[in-house]
């Protein structure tokens, strides 16, 4: 029957209209893990190619030189910090720390994650 | 009324039992400052005597008029119209999410209703057990020796399991009310049955956290909290029985 919970209302998840800042949190949690957890995959793909010999494998790094990849590499720090943060926001409240302060604690945290994601992309991007 | 009526298009989400749901629309003129459920009321009384939906006190007492306005949870009795639209705005009107549609705006909260119960919950309690522990009301302090009673805050709305993400996908997932009604009966005599109610997967740590039922909750429960308040009472027993004598762990059991 239809407006029931139902798992294949997934989607929903992803749509924060008419929802508050704590979706928000819910919805960012939910892409970085999924987000690293793609990262992880392509991860043991890449170190898959040491089994095929140095050239197979400098090849590849040749390829993650090029500035689309070293912004992938942005997004999975940026995934890694936003994921991290949030997580211990949410272990806090879960021992009762903080909960009637989750949201100021959320924008402060999120802040934070802008500036470290900033100077990693300075660093990353200005040193060539 | 201070000003001119306002011109409001009304989306209504309209669905027979076992039929198809369509969005019938009218357009009404109504004053800003009147209800929501004025407006509805008004829809069925000279308009469609076919709609459908559930109202009693008309003073956010019984919790009956639930639903999803403009895609968020309100108690419509208590929802002005300018609080959530605008002259010749949108006004839709959706049913409760994770409910089953019984007919237009009126679900089927019996399950819901039956967790309650199960949870033991009381609507009247001492009034120092009726507040959340962090806002004990003055007045309560001042009149320290008297024992009064009150209605406790929860009025069985549904609105948080409505806008739970959590519940929207787990038909098993107890529900923010049910978890806060454990908490509050349980913080009054605590129990193992109630502890076994809520510590397992589909209870406690089913919530992520979105805390869009305290949002959302039109009486003050604060869902959200009692989860995380509950949360803590049962990590902290499983962390206290790592260092507990084995001894003193089979004299508990």
């Amino acid at each position: 029957m239809p407006n029931q919970p139902e798992a294949n209302n997934w989607p929903r998840w992803f749509d924060p209209r008419s929802r508050s800042l704590g979706t928000f949190g819910f919805i960012l949690n939910r892409v970085t893990a999924l987000g690293l957890t793609l990262y992880l995959l392509m991860h043991l793909v890449a170190l898959g190619q040491l089994a095929k010999g140095a050239d197979a494998y400098d090849g590849f790094i040749a390829l993650v030189k090029n500035p689309l990849f070293k912004l992938g590499e942005l997004l999975v720090i940026a995934a890694g910090v936003i994921h991290g943060l949030n997580g211990i926001r949410i272990a806090l409240n879960s021992f009762g720390i903080g909960v009637r302060r989750q949201r100021s604690t959320f924008i402060a945290l999120m802040a934070v994650s802008v500036l470290v994601i900033a100077f990693f992309a300075y660093k990353m991007f200005s040193e060539g | 009324m201070t000003e001119q009526p306002w011109q409001v298009h009304f989306k209504i989400y309209r669905q027979r039992s076992g039929q198809k749901p369509y969005i019938q629309t009218l357009t009404l003129a109504v004053d800003p400052d009147e209800y929501i459920l004025d407006a509805i009321e008004r829809i069925w009384a000279n308009h469609d005597r076919t709609l459908t939906y559930r109202h009693a006190c008309h003073h956010s007492t019984c919790g009956a008029c639930g639903m999803r306005v403009n895609g968020c949870e309100k108690l419509a009795c208590i929802t002005t119209i300018r609080s959530v639209t605008q002259n010749g705005g949108n006004l839709r009107i959706d049913p409760l999410r994770n409910f089953p549609v019984v007919s237009d705006l009126v679900v089927d909260m019996g399950d819901f209703f039956l967790r309650m119960n199960k949870s033991g919950f009381d609507s009247v309690a001492l009034s120092e057990a009726a507040c959340l522990p962090y806002e004990k009301p003055k007045i309560l302090m001042d009149q320290a020796e008297q024992v009064t009673e009150r209605l406790v805050d929860c009025i069985e709305c549904g609105l948080c399991i409505s806008a739970c993400p959590a519940a929207n996908t787990d038909k098993e997932y107890v529900g923010p009310a049910v978890l806060a009604s454990i908490q509050f009966m349980y913080a009054q005599n605590p129990s193992q049955e109630l502890i076994d109610q809520a510590d397992h997967h589909s209870g406690l740590w089913r919530c992520h956290s979105a805390y869009e039922c305290t949002q959302v909750c039109p009486s003050g429960v604060d869902p959200a909290w009692r989860i995380m308040d509950m949360r803590k009472k049962v990590l902290t027993d499983r962390i206290k029985s790592i260092f507990r004598p084995r001894s003193q762990e089979k004299k508990n059991a």
